[in-house]
C-alpha cells in the first residue's frame, strides 16, 4: 500500500450474529473513532452472502455520519473529497469461524503445543488426535473421517527424535482421507510442523490427498515452543483456502485493502499490545454469540517470560450456543445469579428461543437480567477451561534439589494466578453493550472472581477486532484509537481471599481520594461496596481483619498500593474467595443478589 | 433508513422449490435432466470407502519395520478374506511360524516400512440418496447429485428434530391457537403428518411416536421436553440426525405460541395431500431451517415473480420474536431513524408496530421482529 497519509478507515467485523462497522477519521492530527453501525450477519437465507450484512452496517455508519461511503454495493476507496474512505479492512468469525483438527504425538506435549498454535491463530479446535489420547487406532481414523475440518495441523517429535510415531499419525490421516468442510472440489490444507527429519515421509503420505505445507517444528526441543511459523501459516491458509469457500467471502476478499483476519486472532493481538505497553498481566475475554474466547498474558515463574495464551470455548456463547451454557452450567448454577423467582420451564423456553432466534435483544429489564445471569456462567466455564489450558510447558526435565522433593510441583502448572492479575478486559456484546458499565464490571467480577487488587476495563463498543486488524496495516492509528476510544477504564476491584463468618469484620480500606477527601471503612464479610472515583492513581491501604485473610501481600498483611477509579469506581468486594458463596435458599439468595446489585448501582432501578 | 434487513421464515402458497440431493462423496448419477421423479426414487448412489483397520505387522511378527515387505503375503490393493494369512515369518525349518490373519473382509490398503503398520480396509458401504420430493430433475451436479424441482406450497419452521419424512397431512386442531393434546392422536394418525395449533404436550408427542405418526407440525413445544424425547440436551441448534421416528417441526418457537394464521390456513388447505418434511435445523454456518413441502399439481403461475427482498418497510407484516410480546403478529407503522432507549436501558433501532386485535401501537427493537415472507 502507498505510504500516503490515511485520512479515514472503515473496519468491519463479521461475527456469527452481528456485523459491526466502525469509522475512524483523522481529526486535528489524531485518529479517532467517529461512529459505528451494525446489522445482522447475513449468512442466513434469503441472503446467504456475508457482504450484504457488511453493506447494511456500513449503510448505518453512512447515515449516522451523514457522508457518502457507498456507491451502490461498493465501498468507495480511496477517499475523494467528502466521499468514501482511504482504507477498508475486515475481520471475520462468521460461518463458524476457522475450524481445525490438530494432531500430535503426546497429548500433553506436542499435541498441546499444536493446540496452542491453532488457538493462538484464532481457530476452533474440533479435536486433538494424539498417540496416547486413549482411543484405539480405528476409533481415531473414524473420528478423523467424520470431522470435516477446515484445516489440519500435524505436529510431533522433537527435531532429534525418532520419526516412526509421527509418520504413523500421517498414515492414519492418509487412511481416513478427511474431506474439507466447505466444498468437495478443493484439497484439505494440512500443515506439518513436527520433526523435520520426518517431512519426507510425511510428504509421501499426505501430498496426494491434501494440500500439504511443511513449516518449522513447533516443538523443536522439549524445552522450547516455536509457534510463530505454524500460526502464520494458519493465517495464510485461512485466507487462501477456507475464506475463499465461505458464502460471499470471495466478494469480501476483493473489497478489503488488507487480508481478512479471523476475529480472535485480531483480538489476541490487541491484548498482547496492552500487556506489552503497560508491562502488566492481563486476562481478556470476548464473549460472542457462538463462542467465548479467553486471552491471558502471565509471567511464567520459571522462565520469567510473558506467555500469551488463548482458549476458545466453542460452544459457550450468548445466542447460538446459549442452550449449551444451560446444559453445561446446569440450571441451578444459572438460577443462582437470577435476582427474582422464575419458573424453570419458562426459563428453559426463553433460553431455547434465544438459541433459535439469535439476533434478538432483551427489551425488558427482566430479560436483560436473565441474559446477564447466563453470561456469568458462560464466562465462568470458559475461564475454568482457560486456567486448565494456560500452563507451563509439560514434559520439561528439571533438575531437582532435595528441597523440591518436599514441595513437588509438576510441570504444567496453570500460569493464571488471580492474585497476580493486574487487568481484566471484557469485550463482546453482553459486556460492551451492557446498558450500564456497572453491569459489565459486576459480571466480570462475579464470573472471574479476581483476587487482591485488579483493574477492570471494557472494550467501549466492541471494537478490539477492528483495531487488531488495523494494527496490521497502521499500528499508530490502531494504538491512538485504542487508547482514546476503545478501552473504557471501569475501575478497580479489591477482593481479599479467605473465609470468615457473616457479620464479622473482613477488611478495612483507606483511600486518599483525588478530591481531597479520605475514605475509610471496614467491611463485614459478605458485603460489597462501591466508591466512586475517577481514573487516576489513588493511594490505598488495605488491612485484612484477620490472619486468615489475604488482600494481596500475604495472609494478615497490610497492602499499601495505588488503585485506579474509572467509569464505575473502586469496588470493594468482601464476599470472600476460595470459597465464594451465594445463599442456596431462594428467598435469601434473591435478597442477597438485590443487596449486592444495589450496593454497586448495577441497575437504574437501584 | 427506509427499510431494515431482517431474516424471515417463508410461508408461501405457491412457489418453485428446488432441492439439492447430494452424495457425501462423489458417485454415480441415476437420473437425467427433465426426468420425472417420485420422492422415493433413488437419484444418485455411491460407495463410501469401508472402515479402516490398522494392524502393526512388525510388532506382531517381531520383525523390524524396514523388513516388512519380505513378510507380507499380500500386495497393496489385494483383496483379503477374514482369517486369511496376510503376513508370515519363515519360522525355524518351517516350524514355529508367526502369522497375522486378516480380521476382516476387504482389501490391503497399504503397509509402511517406517512404522511397520498395515492398513486394511473393509468392503465399501453402498449409499444412495432419494429425490425426497415428487418433481423433475432440474440440474445435474456432476458426480455429486441432482437438483429436483417442483411446484409446491412451502413452509419453513423455526426449529425441528428428526430427519426427512413423507406422509399425508392431517389437521388435528380446529384453530391455530389450540394445543395438541394426547387424546387428539389416535390410530387414524398412523403414517400421517399431523398439524396442530399452539403447543404440543409431552404426552401427545410420546403417543404420536408410539402410534407411528410420521411428523408433527405445531406452533410450540417445551424445550425441557426435548431431552425427555431424545435423551440429551440440544446445546447448539444443529439437528436432523436424532434417532426418532416422528419428525417434529415448530413453526414459532419454544413454549405455548399460536401458530401464525397464514401458516395454519395453508396447511389446512392441503389436508389430505402428501407432504415431504424435514426437521433438520442448523442456525450457525450455512443456515438450514426445518421445512414442509407440499407438491401441487397446477398450471397456474407462481404467486409472484421473483422479487428482490428489500426487507422491512411501512406496512410489512411482522412476527414479534422476543418477550414481552413474543409470538404476536403486527404491522409496521413507523421506522424511526434515531436510536431509542428500551426498558432494559439499552439503546436500539426500533420500529413502531400496530399489534393484535387491539391495534395498540408499541415501539419494539427491530432485532426482535421477523418478517413473514408469504410471497
Amino acid at each position: 500500500m502507498e505510504k500516503k497519509e490515511i485520512r479515514s478507515i472503515l473496519a468491519t467485523d463479521c461475527g456469527s450474529t452481528t456485523t459491526k462497522a466502525i469509522l475512524i477519521e483523522k481529526r486535528e492530527g489524531v485518529y479517532r473513532l467517529i461512529t459505528r453501525g451494525e446489522a445482522p450477519t447475513t449468512v442466513e437465507a434469503p441472503f446467504e452472502d456475508v457482504t450484504r450484512g457488511i453493506l447494511n452496517s456500513v449503510k448505518e455508519v453512512e447515515e449516522l455520519r451523514e457522508r457518502q461511503l457507498l456507491d451502490g454495493d461498493k465501498i468507495i476507496t480511496p477517499q475523494s473529497g467528502d466521499k468514501g474512505v482511504d482504507i477498508y479492512i475486515s475481520t471475520s468469525s462468521a460461518g463458524g469461524g476457522l475450524q481445525m483438527m490438530v494432531a500430535g504425538l503426546v497429548k500433553a506435549m506436542s499435541a498441546e503445543s499444536a493446540e496452542r498454535a491453532a488457538l493462538g491463530a484464532g481457530a476452533i479446535v474440533m479435536d486433538i488426535i494424539a498417540t496416547n489420547d486413549g482411543r484405539l487406532l480405528h476409533e481415531k481414523i473414524s473420528r478423523i473421517r467424520h470431522l470435516r475440518p477446515d484445516m489440519i495441523l500435524l505436529s510431533g517429535g522433537t527435531d532429534q527424535g525418532n520419526i516412526k510415531t509421527v509418520v504413523e499419525l500421517s498414515e492414519l490421516i492418509k487412511a481416513a482421507n478427511p474431506q474439507p468442510r466447505l466444498g468437495m472440489n478443493y484439497k484439505l490444507p494440512v500443515i506439518f510442523a513436527g520433526n523435520k527429519k520426518a517431512s519426507g515421509e510425511i510428504e509421501k503420505n499426505l501430498d496426494k490427498i491434501s494440500a500439504l505445507t511443511v513449516v518449522p517444528n513447533l516443538r523443536p526441543t522439549l524445552e522450547r515452543e516455536n509457534l510463530g511459523p505454524a500460526r502464520d501459516k494458519i493465517h495464510d491458509l485461512f485466507m487462501e483456502h477456507v475464506m475463499a469457500q465461505a458464502p460471499g467471502y470471495k466478494k469480501l476478499m476483493a473489497m478489503t485493502d488488507a487480508p481478512i483476519m479471523p476475529t480472535p486472532g485480531a483480538v489476541g493481538y490487541i491484548m498482547q499490545v496492552i500487556a506489552r505497553n503497560e508491562k502488566i498481566t492481563v486476562v481478556g475475554v470476548d464473549i460472542g454469540g457462538a463462542t467465548t474466547d479467553i486471552f491471558s498474558v502471565f509471567k511464567d515463574l520459571e522462565t520469567k517470560e510473558s506467555v500469551f495464551n488463548r482458549t476458545v470455548s466453542a460452544n459457550l456463547g450468548m445466542s447460538y450456543s446459549i442452550s449449551n451454557v444451560l446444559a453445561e452450567a446446569t440450571l441451578p448454577n444459572i438460577q443462582r445469579w437470577v435476582p427474582f423467582e422464575i419458573d424453570e420451564v419458562d426459563l428453559r423456553n426463553r433460553i431455547g428461543n434465544k438459541m433459535i432466534r439469535p439476533t434478538t435483544i432483551p427489551q425488558s429489564l427482566e430479560e436483560l437480567k436473565l441474559e446477564q445471569a447466563i453470561a456469568r456462567e458462560a464466562l465462568r466455564l470458559s475461564f475454568k477451561q482457560h486456567k486448565s489450558f494456560a500452563v507451563g510447558l509439560k514434559g520439561v526435565q528439571k533438575e531437582r534439589t532435595i528441597s523440591d522433593a518436599f514441595e513437588q510441583t509438576s510441570s504444567g502448572v496453570t500460569l493464571v494466578n488471580m492474585m497476580d492479575l493486574d487487568l481484566m478486559v471484557g469485550s463482546g456484546g453482553v459486556l460492551s453493550h451492557a446498558p450500564k458499565r456497572h453491569q459489565a464490571a459486576k459480571m466480570m467480577i462475579d464470573a472471574f472472581l479476581p483476587e487482591g487488587v485488579t483493574q477492570i476495563a471494557v472494550d467501549s463498543i466492541f471494537m478490539m477486532p477492528h483495531l487488531g486488524v488495523l494494527a496490521s496495516v497502521n499500528e499508530h492509528a490502531a494504538t491512538e484509537v485504542f487508547n482514546k476510544d476503545c478501552l473504557i477504564r471501569l475501575g478497580t476491584c479489591i477482593a481479599p481471599v479467605g473465609k470468615s463468618k457473616p457479620g464479622k469484620d473482613y477488611v478495612k480500606v483507606e483511600l486518599d481520594l483525588p478530591d481531597g477527601t479520605k475514605f475509610k471503612k471496614t467491611l463485614k464479610y459478605g458485603e460489597l461496596l462501591l466508591v466512586e472515583a475517577p481514573y487516576t492513581a489513588i493511594p490505598a491501604v488495605i488491612t485484612p481483619a484477620s490472619r486468615k485473610i489475604d488482600a494481596g501481600s500475604g495472609f494478615g498483611e497490610v497492602v499499601n498500593t495505588k488503585v485506579y477509579g474509572g467509569n464505575v469506581g473502586i469496588i470493594i468486594d468482601a464476599r470472600g474467595r476460595r470459597p465464594f458463596l451465594i445463599p442456596t435458599d431462594p428467598k435469601e439468595r434473591v435478597e442477597k443478589l438485590q443487596e449486592w446489585s444495589k450496593a454497586i448501582k448495577e441497575f437504574d432501578e437501584n | 433508513m427506509a427499510h431494515a434487513y431482517v431474516p424471515g421464515l417463508k410461508v408461501v402458497p405457491h412457489t418453485t422449490v428446488k432441492k439439492v440431493r447430494q452424495l457425501p462423496i462423489k458417485g454415480e448419477i441415476l437420473k437425467n435432466v427433465g426426468e420425472k421423479v417420485l420422492a422415493a426414487d433413488e437419484v444418485a448412489k455411491t460407495h463410501l470407502p469401508g472402515n479402516i483397520i490398522p494392524i502393526n505387522i512388525a510388532n506382531k511378527l517381531n520383525i523390524e519395520p524396514v523388513d516388512i515387505k519380505d513378510f507380507m503375503k499380500k500386495e497393496k490393493g489385494n483383496p483379503i478374506k477374514k482369517g486369511e494369512i496376510i503376513a508370515e515369518t519363515n519360522g525355524i525349518f518351517g516350524l514355529f511360524k508367526s502369522v497375522v490373519n486378516a480380521p476382516i473382509d476387504g482389501t490391503l490398503d497399504s503397509f509402511s516400512h517406517i512404522t511397520g503398520q498395515a492398513i486394511l480396509r473393509e468392503n465399501p458401504i453402498p449409499v444412495a440418496v432419494n429425490a425426497y420430493i415428487d418433481g423433475v430433475v432440474d440440474e445435474i451436479i456432476a458426480d455429486e447429485g441432482v437438483v429436483v424441482k417442483t411446484q409446491a406450497a412451502f413452509i419453513q419452521g423455526i426449529f425441528g428434530i428428526g430427519g426427512e419424512r413423507r406422509g399425508e397431512l392431517k389437521i388435528v386442531t380446529s384453530t391455530q391457537d389450540i394445543p395438541i393434546e394426547e387424546e387428539m392422536i389416535d390410530e387414524n394418525c398412523k403414517d400421517k403428518i399431523i398439524v396442530g395449533g399452539s403447543f404440543l404436550t409431552y404426552s401427545a408427542f410420546k403417543k404420536a411416536i408410539k402410534i407411528g405418526v410420521k411428523g408433527i407440525v405445531v406452533g410450540g413445544f417445551n424445550y425441557n421436553d426435548i431431552k425427555k424425547i431424545i435423551g440429551y440436551d440440544i446445546g447448539v441448534a444443529i439437528t436432523g440426525q436424532e434417532d426418532i421416528k416422528t419428525t417434529l417441526i415448530l413453526t414459532e418457537g419454544f413454549g405455548k405460541i399460536h401458530m401464525a394464521r397464514q401458516t395454519f390456513e395453508l396447511l389446512k388447505k392441503y389436508e389430505g395431500d402428501v407432504a415431504s418434511i424435514n426437521g433438520a435445523t442448523q442456525i450457525r454456518a450455512g443456515v438450514i431451517r426445518p421445512e414442509v413441502i407440499i407438491p401441487i399439481k397446477t398450471d397456474q403461475k407462481e404467486d409472484s415473480e421473483k422479487k428482490e427482498i428489500i426487507g422491512m418497510d411501512i406496512g410489512t407484516e411482522v412476527r414479534i420474536i422476543r418477550a414481552p410480546y413474543f409470538g404476536i403478529i403486527g404491522n409496521i407503522t413507523g421506522l424511526p431513524h434515531k436510536l431509542q432507549k428500551l426498558e432494559s436501558g439499552s439503546w436500539a433501532r426500533v420500529a413502531k408496530i400496530k399489534i393484535g386485535e387491539t391495534q395498540k401501537e408499541v415501539l419494539l427493537p427491530r432485532a426482535n421482529l421477523e418478517m413473514i415472507e408469504n410471497k
